[in-house]
């Protein structure tokens, strides 16, 4: 059931529960004290929206930054993390396997302005050896999304 | 001159749904429920099979029974799935879709006049196909009460001295019936009892939604060796298009259905069968994916259906629901005329499947729940006009 509701929720969080209840042969209520103990349970950490920004006037730049840190001592890179994350212009921080520790993504309205906060705030940091910075030039699929996805029903009417 | 015509042919009539495409496809802006194939795309790991073996120039015959390592990969997963086990080598073989598998079957087995039974309403090319091969169908009609199931006695009644083969057409299209195995234990003794065989069209059974998966009648005690069994990619994996189906049966009666597929067809699409082999292989995850879309679609439109007060008996099976319209004082082809012309929902008319589809309509799910919230809107007003209080 959890594992149900979740598929539903990740493509669709503004999905009306009655219509939800139905499709999954339970009740209402069922469904909503399970999405509430999962929401307690921080399964559910927050409900997003996927907007492609490209189609409106906002401007905004995303980048992948690599960043290679040096671990500390009890801590390991979890309080490094922090210090990065807390920032508002933070999107996303995962720990990676590979060449590098840490991969951050970051949004800015400029370029100029990203690359100001990888200097000055990034960089900067003591436990931080390297940074690698990417722009994201186009998204084709986000979250799970195409942006643009043809909707065409190329079936025949009647078969 | 000469009429150029068989009388065979002239004979044969027309599929009840061809003659309401040709209206439908003149209108704009009607939601169809019409389809009889998935709305999903094909797998992209199957595309891209497709893609990479069309480039690497595998565009050559295959060997008339297919592919070695798709037969293989069939048997394997008609093992698992059904629990009967058939030798890749001389027990299965691959068609062009499950429909040329019936033919075939009808081909291979009949003698002039020779009687099939075929429960109705059911798929559109039984009959033709047993016409054309020149047996003689003999009709038995599912009823609602039965949940539009086949039993033993409906069977049992229908049989004469000339019956040869039964067509167990489920999970059934346009039903959406199914048979549990206390339903195929019954039929199967008479089966061995009166001497039969089985053409177990078996397209939709990756869509089941009961408790317990399909059961096919070829894994019963003595019905392996009567029973020819028919599956295909089309509707599990959303493949129509690659035309591709399969067949499991006795090795002689395989062998001779694949003689005739050899002169006729030669061997199935190749770039279709290096495909498949990825579908059988690394898509089962997909396709129960597509088969809990199904199910929840199902149980919205039970529900949907409920609240407009359209009696519909539950299927548990294949993507239809058959709800039964005699309330209004239409045909099935008026009431999907009028549905058509006033709130621009297209369904099919049961008749279109049997003369005893008549008093019922076929809807398929086949669509996403946005689309289907739409046409039951429709719908919904349309019954309310029309409901005789």
């Amino acid at each position: 059931m959890r594992d149900q509701i979740l598929t539903f929720l990740e493509r669709n969080s503004r999905i009306d529960l009655d219509e939800l209840a139905i499709m999954l042969g339970a009740s209402r209520e069922v469904i909503e004290a399970e999405i509430r103990q999962m929401e307690e349970e921080q399964v559910i950490c927050g409900y997003s929206t996927v907007i492609n920004w490209d189609k409106t006037d906002a401007e905004k730049v995303t980048a992948l930054i690599e960043v290679r840190v040096t671990p500390q001592r009890d801590m390991g890179f979890d309080s490094i993390a922090e210090r990065i994350y807390n920032y508002p212009e933070v999107r996303s921080v995962y720990l990676i396997s590979g060449g590098y520790d840490l991969m951050v993504i970051l949004e800015g309205k400029t370029l100029r302005e990203v690359s100001s906060f990888v200097n000055s705030k990034l960089a900067s940091l003591d436990t931080v050896i390297s940074t690698s910075t990417h722009f994201i030039l186009k998204k084709y699929k986000a979250e799970g999304t195409i942006m643009d996805k043809k909707e065409k029903d190329e079936r025949m009417m009647l078969t | 001159m000469r009429n150029p015509l068989s009388d065979k042919a002239v004979a044969l009539q027309p599929s009840g749904i061809r003659k309401f495409f040709d209206i439908v496809s003149e209108m704009d802006d009607v939601i169809s429920l019409g389809v009889g194939e998935p709305d999903f795309d094909t797998p992209w790991a199957v595309r891209d099979e497709g893609i990479y073996t069309l480039e690497r120039g595998k565009t050559f015959y295959t060997s008339n029974s297919g592919l070695k390592e798709l037969r293989e990969q069939i048997s394997i997963n008609v093992k698992q799935r059904l629990g009967v086990s058939y030798d890749p080598v001389s027990e299965v073989f691959v068609t062009v879709g499950g429909s040329e598998g019936i033919d075939l079957a009808c081909r291979a087995m009949l003698n002039p006049g020779d009687e099939v039974l075929v429960p109705q309403p059911s798929y559109v090319a039984y009959t033709p196909c047993i016409t054309l091969a020149g047996g003689v169908p003999v009709t038995i009609e599912l009823k609602e009460e039965n949940n539009f199931r086949l039993t033993a006695q409906e069977v049992l009644d229908a049989v004469t001295d000339k019956t040869k083969l039964l067509i167990l057409p489920f999970p059934n299209n346009p039903c959406g019936s199914i048979l549990e195995r206390e339903d195929l234990e019954a039929i199967a003794k008479v089966v061995i009892e009166k001497d039969l065989y089985v053409v177990s069209d078996e397209i939709y059974s990756s869509l089941v939604y009961t408790e317990e998966p399909h059961v096919s009648i070829s894994s019963l005690p003595g019905m392996r060796e009567r029973t020819i069994l028919i599956d295909g990619f089309s509707k599990a994996y959303a493949m129509t298009g690659w035309r591709l189906g399969y067949v499991c049966g006795p090795a002689a009666i395989v062998q001779q259905m694949v003689k005739i597929h050899q002169y006729c067809i030669m061997c199935a699409p190749t770039n279709s069968q290096y495909a498949a082999v990825v579908a059988l292989r690394d898509c089962q995850d997909e396709v129960r994916k597509m088969r809990d879309a199904y199910n929840q679609r199902r149980r919205y439109l039970m529900y949907a259906f409920e609240q407009m007060g359209l009696p519909c008996f539950e299927p548990f099976g294949a993507f239809y629901m058959f709800p039964c319209i005699k309330e209004f004082g239409m045909t099935s082809d008026e009431f999907a005329t009028k549905l058509l012309q006033e709130e621009r929902v297209a369904v099919v008319p049961g008749t279109a499947f049997g003369d005893c589809g008549e008093g019922y309509v076929r809807i398929s799910y086949a669509y996403s729940v946005e689309q289907l919230k739409k046409a039951m809107e429709r719908l919904g007003r349309f019954v309310a006009r029309h409901r005789k209080v």
